[in-house]
Formats: C-alpha cells, structure tokens, sequence
C-alpha cells in the first residue's frame, strides 16, 4: 500500500494501481474516453490528463502509476487547460450531429464537451469525414463519430477473443473497421455498443426508435441461457425497445451477449398471441378468457374422468418462471397426473432417480475462471451460454488448459489444450479411453465392472494428455453441456464423466438448457421428483415417455414442441394425434394452430414478475416492465385459476411473491450438490452405421423468443438450415456444396442445401434439430436431389 | 423636513393634478383607431403565432426528428414518431402540435438545431372544433409552404441578434 494525496483526499492505494483506478475508488471524478476497467489501458485519448507536483508536464491518469507520497490535482489550473485543450483536438473533427445521432442524451463526448468544451469554435477548416461502414445486422457503424479510443478494438482482441475492428491508417487517416468487408460475428458483439464514448457504433435494431431521455429503465434477468445474466430493460410508450447489461461482477460482470441483448424483438413481432383463441369444428375462434378457460377445463376434466390421468401430459419450457414451473405441477398433481416434465432436450432418462436434484454449476460463475484444467464434454459454451464462454476463456488465458470431447469442432474463442471430435456414438468410447488413461497414469483401480467395458478401448495420447492434464490440476472441471444432455445414452455417458471428475478429483459441472432448468427441477416440474426432490411425489412418464407413448392429452407451457424438443418429430406425431391439447405460449405458430385446441396467451418474461434460478443456484427475481399486450396475462395467474377451477387445494395465490415464498421455503434445505451413486453402463458401445446424425442447434434457434428476434435471425442467415457434412462425406455420398439434398432419418425426411463443413466429423452429419425421431442420433442417408 | 414637504405636497394634491396632466394630454391628442381586421398594428419579427414547418429550397424537409422540440414543450403540446427513411436519413412519421394545449412559449423554435418548426406572424385562425386545432405534420408544412417567403425574411431580420 502506498499513501498519495488527489486533490488535498489523502488516500491509501494498493502499489501498482493506476491513478485514474484510485480517483474512481475514492469517487473523484477524472474524465476519460479510452480508458475502461475492463480492458487493457491504451492511454491514446489524452482526456484523463492530471497535474502529479513535481512533473513538469500533465500526466494520463490512466497509465500513471501511483507512488508513495504522490500529490496529485485533477483541477489545478494545468489539469484542466491539458483537459480542455485535449477536448478541442478531440472535437475538431468530430461531426456536430448530435440532433441524429442515436447517442445523443447519453453521449460520453456530449457530457464531457459540457464541461471542458468551449462553446465558440475557433476551428473553420474542412472536417474529416469517414465512410460509414456495415457492420452487420446489429451494429450501425457511423464513423465519421469515432474518435479513436480503440475500446472496440481492444474488446475484440481481449474479451470477444476475435480480432475483427482493428485500426488502419495513422493520424488523421486513420479509420477502425473491419480489415476484410466482414460483418461482426462474434457472439457478444453486441458490447462495443455500450464500449463505444460516442455514437460511432449504435444498435442497428433500435436506431432512431427513442432517445434517451424517453425510455424507462427496468431490472431484470435474462431469459435465454443458463447464466441468468442481469440486465436492463429500456421500455417506450409500453414497449421494450432496448436491452443493455446491468453489471454484476459475479455474473456477466459489464457484458452480455447478444442473444440476450436483441432478442427483446421477438416480443413485438407479430407472432404474439394476444388473444384466447378456441378450436371449434377445426376453426380457429377469438374468445374471451371465460370461454377459453371453460373449454381448456371442459376437455382436460373429460379426458381425465375417461381416460385417468396417465394419459394427460404437461410439457414445460426451461425458460418458464419457478413460479409457473411450481403451480403447473402442482396442478398436474392436484388432478392426478405425475406426467410433468421440463427437459424438453433430453432423451435418456434411465438414471433419473440417482441424478441430483438440480443440475448445478459445480461453482459459482465467477470461480470458473480459477480453474486450471476444463474437461467440455459435448459442451460448446461459447454458443449457448456466452457468459460461461467468457469466463472459461478467462480461465485459459490464465493459463488454464481446456480440452473437449465433442461432436463437432466448434470454433471456440480459445485454444484447445487437446480435442476429441467425434460422432455421438463413438463419445462413451472416448470418455472411456479417458478414463482408462486415468486409471493406468495415477495407478487407480476402477469401479467395479468398469474393468471390462474398457478393456477393449485402445489409449492414444490425447487420452492421456486430458488425463494428465485433469490429474496435475489442483482446480478442474468437467463440464456437461447441452449436446451430453441431448446424448441418446447421457445415462452412461454422465457416469463416465462422473467417474472421470472423481477419479482426477474434479469438479462435475452442467451447463443446462434455457434459463430456468434449475429453477424448473427445484420447483418439481419433473416427473419423478416433487418440489425440492421430494421422492414421494405422484411420479409420471418422462417428456420422451410422453411423447412416444402418445397420450390423449397435452397441456403445452411456452413450449413449440416441434422446434423446441430434442425428439422433435416423435413430440409432433404425438401432438397431431392428441385428442385435446392447451398451449400456454406468448406465441403461436401455423404447427401450434394445427395441433392445439386451445390457446391462452401468457405473458413473456418482460411482461410478468417470475424468478429464475441459474446454473449456480442464484434465485434471481424480476418485474414485468411493460403492461402484458392485448388480452395477453401473467402464466402464474393463468395456471393459479386453472388450479381454482380444477378444484385443487391451496391454490389461493394473490401474488407471484407468495408462491415464490413457498417454493422458497420447501426448497430451502436443498443442498447444492452434483454427487451421484456410480452406476455401472451396461456397454460403451454404440451400434453405428453409415453416417451418423448430429443434432445442429444454431445459436439463434433456441426459443420461441430468439426464433422471433429479426435482426438476430438476419445474422443467422450466415448459418442457415443446411446440411453440413466434411469434404470426405461428401465426396463419399457424392454431394457438393450448395447441392440440395434430402436427408432421412426413419421416417423422417428432410431437403437442405448442403454445406462442407470441416468441423464435422467423418462419420457424421451435423443436422438440424428437427429430425431426431425420438433420437438425436442414429443413420442418416444422404441422396442428391 | 422631507416628511414636511411631503405632507405639504399631499394637501394641495400635488400628485393627482400631475396624472391629470397626462390625461389631459393624451385627451388633447390625435386619435387612431386601427380599422382591424382592415388595418393591422405593426408586428415585430419575433412575433409567436401559428406554427409551421420549413422546407429547404430544394423541397426537402428540415425536420431531422431530434426530439428536442418535444422534450423541451413545456405544454407537452408536441409529439413525434421518426423512422429512418429510404435513403438513410431520419424522418418523422407523425409531427402534431395541439395548439389547444400550447402556450406559444417558442421554445421550440429557439430549440431546434435546423429552424424547422418556427412560429410564423400569423395569428388569425381559428378552428371549429378541437381537431381543426390540432396541427398534424401535413398542415404544419402546407403553413410553412404558403408562408415562407415571410418565415425567411423574418429569420434574417432576426439573424444578427441570435
């Protein structure tokens, strides 16, 4: 520690730290473009110039370091003549558009210009104009604005992982762009927005929608990954126009991502369902909510005095609120039925009663970035949750070594320690080869039964480097992702990581689906669990059960079960030959519209108060912040009078706090705790032939929200729907790129362009989702068209 | 002593005779009578009457929808909606002054950043009811056209003392 003096403020400062970091700790102000906590410091802007005693010329106090004894003033006479003279460089050349720009109100250079700017300009030569440049569909790029702090720049080589803006040009030529006309495509591009001190880089979704001083400001958590980062709804004459990160250091510190960011489109599109709509003789009939509540309660009451609750089923969106989650159980199992469930992404459920209650982290988020080895096991956090992306990455360039066994070879923004790309079937043999590589290196004997299933698997030196490599770690991990959640045997393939965690002494982590699949275990919306684990629940089928045992019935919460379900072809067969089907959803479809009966529409997450739980167990609650649309209303409040006219008991919520405050209470002793018994698979062997399909979930396709979200589907359009193979499978099944061909899985047929993709396996074709038919993997045929 | 000659002064009405004097002058006087709506009494530039919206001379709108005429309405008189347009630029959809709620204030005016709502010398309209008094942006620029030959010359009357 050493003692400095800013402004006459005697301060004790940790040695090494910057003098603009003590100004801010200590709340003295010192204006500043270039500098930003988050980033490396370029000190290029010249704003944060100060007046250090003894120093003839003003210092930056973003790359001075404090030394014992230092006084330093940030308003003496010389400071503020440096700031003011830095700030007339700084405005010659930017343009005095202020009335356009979508900055303008909340425009770092606007409010630093107030108070060092003068208000006559002596300067009368040509300005310096800069071709605007495109961006992409997210990011409107005016850069005739720029004034060269390089924070973009320095996001994108520090944070984002992707060098993408760089600076061309010196002096008055110099320009930030992209080196090559690329658009941005990093997965948190959407940051340099909030990065950006003027209005060179705005959101191209909601340019010219409001300013600044228009919109209110509203709390809340967002809905589409497992991470629950915090964020800050900008709402307008009722609607949500804008969506920027509210910080938290333990969570998404001061970033989001995009998905999170743009995806608020999807709530004004013209897909929301705003109405009660009834089917009656086949047509589709606006009503009001009585009629529709009659006739959703007329027809589950009739099924199930017939045909008994067995042959009703409930499935759940993971992106649902606790509070929707718990009373759409508690409902189901007022009126008899156990068949409840939210894993819409699974399809192996035989180790069910072992699993722990909740899928957990492991850790907390921010310790992710303390491990010193991460095992991603059919995990492509980059895509699907950034925010955990951010941090392993963190984690690595700590020196950290990361290594995955995956289906595909997905572009991380970090490089791999050691990979294992191989098609879903041959996964178990892989983690196997792994798990002998352990045993033989640290000399320890295997489970029982372990020993024979393993004895066949040949080790090659990528098994033993991620063996060694998990065994010298004193901190590791061994992540569970969504593609090991969607594995037709994750039974099996969850024992071996787990045996794999316990025997190198590392932690076993889940990265799981949406936002509230947490959430959703801890308030029992599984079939065979109640609230907080409870075995004695009524128990029921699974949500694959369901499907493929086709029953009569189906209440739908905020699920497109076609899209959204791993066995998305099984679930819409099953649909289609229902007798009755409610769907509670913000949206609706021309797939819903064909199967439903009923469809009553609930509010999305802007528009309701819900908690959801992330990864690490952190009950995160929210507000709605705008008035729901049309005759849209809250799903707690809907699910609490479908529970009232069932009859159930206990079902007299007046608020969404009270049944929060009941599922708090039940799951208060929930321990946060990954163990689980060792189960021994009965095989590591996966019978395969031929190419082998491999479930696609592009990044923007992951709920009915991003589905909706038009400027996040235009960046999609770089991933579109296609069939991707390697340069091997195709020449082997005769295929070129952008040749339409028909893939078949069963019974299922599908016609997409194909596209090489080198990041598949050689066995494998990566399809979309919505060909697995009960299973994500299995044959696929491939014929030209 | 100054108490004195003041009580003095009150006694023989000293005051009273002194307004009497300028009444007596003005009584005296010529008259004028102005032959409104005939005759009209001279107008300052400045002169805050109906509003209008300006075009540049090559018919372009000026109105760029800053907002900053709405924000600083102290009437709440103004509303806009904008839109980028075609060609890139930002436009408004929807420009309406509610003259019913306006205080003729111009603050508006002084506002804007491209002397696009301005308040023009005209003052004698009138409405039939409440929507004739509510200025949509099709009638604020139909105003503007008619009067621009005006609306420039007042600006530039104006020009050295802004």
């Amino acid at each position: 520690m050493v003692n400095i003096e800013i402004d006459g403020k005697q301060l004790e400062v940790t040695e090494g730290a910057m003098v603009i970091e003590a100004a801010d700790d200590a709340g003295i102000y010192i204006p500043r473009f270039c500098y930003h906590k988050k980033l490396s410091i370029a000190a290029n802007c010249r704003m944060c110039l100060i007046d250090v005693e003894k120093v003839g010329k003003a210092l930056p106090a973003c790359a001075t370091p404090v030394t014992d004894g230092m006084k330093i003033s940030t308003r003496s006479e010389k400071a503020i003549e440096a700031q003011k003279s830095v700030m007339e460089f700084l405005l010659i050349n930017h343009p005095l558009d202020c009335p356009i720009c979508d900055q303008g109100g909340e425009c770092e250079l606007q409010d630093i210009a107030m108070g060092y700017g003068s208000d006559v300009s002596i300067y009368s030569e040509q300005k310096r104009v800069v071709e605007s440049k495109n961006f992409g569909p997210l990011i409107s790029g005016d850069m005739t604005r720029c004034i060269h702090c390089t924070r973009c720049v320095r996001f994108g080589e520090e944070v984002a992982g992707i060098k993408e803006l760089g600076a061309t040009g010196r002096g008055e030529h110099m320009e930030i762009g992209t080196y090559v006309q690329l658009s941005l495509s990093s997965e948190m591009s959407g940051n340099v927005i909030d990065l950006c001190p003027v209005g060179a880089l705005t959101a191209k979704p909601s340019r010219f929608t409001a300013r600044a001083w228009e919109m209110v400001q509203h709390k809340s958590i967002a809905p589409h990954d497992c991470m629950g980062s915090n964020i800050l709804l900008h709402t307008f004459r009722n609607q949500v126009v804008r969506v920027v990160p509210k910080e938290n250091e333990e969570i998404n510190e001061t970033w989001l991502a995009d998905r999170d960011r743009f995806s608020y489109e999807g709530l004004n599109s013209d897909e929301r369902l705003t109405v009660p709509m009834v089917k009656t003789d086949g047509q589709w009939q606006e009503v009001d909510w009585d009629t529709a509540l009659q006739k959703a309660v007329g027809g589950i009451s009739k099924l199930l005095s017939e045909q008994g609750g067995e042959q009703l089923g409930a499935i759940a969106s993971p992106n649902m609120t606790v509070e929707e989650l718990f009373l759409l159980q508690k409902m189901m199992r007022s009126v008899g039925s156990g068949n409840v469930d939210h894993r819409i992404g699974q399809i192996d459920f035989t180790d069910q009663d072992d699993e722990p209650v909740f899928p957990w982290l492991g850790q907390s988020i921010q310790d992710l970035e303390n491990n010193d080895a991460v095992l991603l096991v059919g995990c492509n956090a980059r895509h699907d949750q950034p925010i955990a992306g951010h941090r392993i990455r963190k984690a690595e360039l700590d020196g950290a070594r990361i290594m995955a066994v995956n289906p595909v070879d997905y572009d991380f923004n970090f490089p791999l320690a050691a990979k294992k790309i191989v098609s879903p079937a041959k996964l178990l043999q892989e983690l196997g080869g792994i798990l002998k590589a352990l045993a033989a290196t640290s000399n320890i004997t295997l489970p029982t039964g372990l020993v024979a299933l393993v004895i066949n698997i040949t080790i090659d030196d990528t098994h033993e480097k991620i063996a060694r490599e998990l065994n010298e770690a004193n901190n590791a991990s061994v992540i569970l992702g969504l593609d090991a959640f969607a594995h037709p045997r994750f039974a099996d393939l969850r024992a071996i990581a787990n045996q794999i965690a316990v025997l190198s002494s590392s932690k076993l982590c889940y990265l799981s689906n949406g936002s509230n699949s947490v959430g959703a275990a801890l308030s029992g919306a599984v079939p065979h669990r109640g609230p907080a684990g409870d075995t004695s629940a009524l128990k029921g089928k699974t949500v694959a059960d369901m499907f493929a045992d086709k029953l009569a019935g189906y209440i739908l919460l905020g699920v497109e079960a076609e899209l959204d379900c791993a066995a998305s072809a099984a679930a819409s067969e099953a649909l289609k030959q229902a007798q009755f089907v409610v769907s509670m959803s913000a949206f609706c479809n021309e797939q819903v519209k064909e199967y439903a009966d009923v469809l009553l529409p609930i509010a999305p997450f802007s528009e309701t108060s819900g908690t959801f739980v992330n990864a690490e167990g952190r009950w995160q609650s929210f507000e709605g912040a705008v008035a729901p649309l049309g005759e849209t209303r809250p799903g707690w409040k809907v699910l609490r009078v479908l529970g009232n006219l069932f009859e159930c008991t206990d079902f007299d919520y007046v608020t969404s706090r009270e049944i929060l405050d009941e599922v708090q209470t039940l799951t208060a002793n929930t321990p946060l705790n990954n163990d689980m018994p060792w189960r021994c698979p009965a095989s590591l062997v996966i019978d395969a032939q031929g190419f082998e399909s491999i479930v696609d979930r592009p990044i923007y396709a992951g709920d009915c929200l991003v589905r909706r979200a038009g400027s996040l589907q235009d960046v999609a359009q770089k991933h579109q729907f296609a069939i991707r193979v390697n340069q091997n499978v195709a020449t082997h099944a005769g295929l070129a790129e952008g040749e339409q061909a028909m893939a078949k899985k069963d019974n299922v047929e599908l016609t997409l362009p194909v596209v090489i993709d080198e990041r598949v396996p050689d066995d494998g074709v990566l399809v979309p989702s919505y060909l697995s038919h009960g299973s994500t993997t299995g044959e696929v045929t491939l014929s030209r068209v | 002593m100054t108490a004195i000659t003041n009580y003095f002064k009150s006694l023989i009405l000293v005051e009273l005779f002194r307004g009497l004097v300028l009444t007596g002058k003005y009584f005296f006087r010529k008259k004028i009578t102005v032959q409104y709506p005939e005759e009209k009494t001279p107008m300052s530039p400045r002169f805050r009457g109906l509003h209008a919206q300006r075009r540049y001379p090559n018919g372009e709108e000026r109105c760029i929808a800053c907002k900053l005429c709405e924000a600083v309405c102290p009437a709440l008189a103004i509303t806009i909606d904008l839109e980028e347009r075609d060609d890139g630029t930002r436009r408004t959809t929807r420009y309406d002054i509610d003259l019913t709620k306006c205080i003729f204030c111009g603050f508006c005016e002084e506002s804007c950043p491209v002397d696009a709502i301005v308040e023009t010398r005209h003052f004698e309209y009138h409405g039939e009811n409440r929507d004739d008094l509510y200025m949509t942006k099709e009638k604020l620029l139909a105003v503007g056209d008619k009067m621009e030959k005006q609306i420039a010359a007042d600006r530039a009357a104006d020009a050295p003392f802004r």
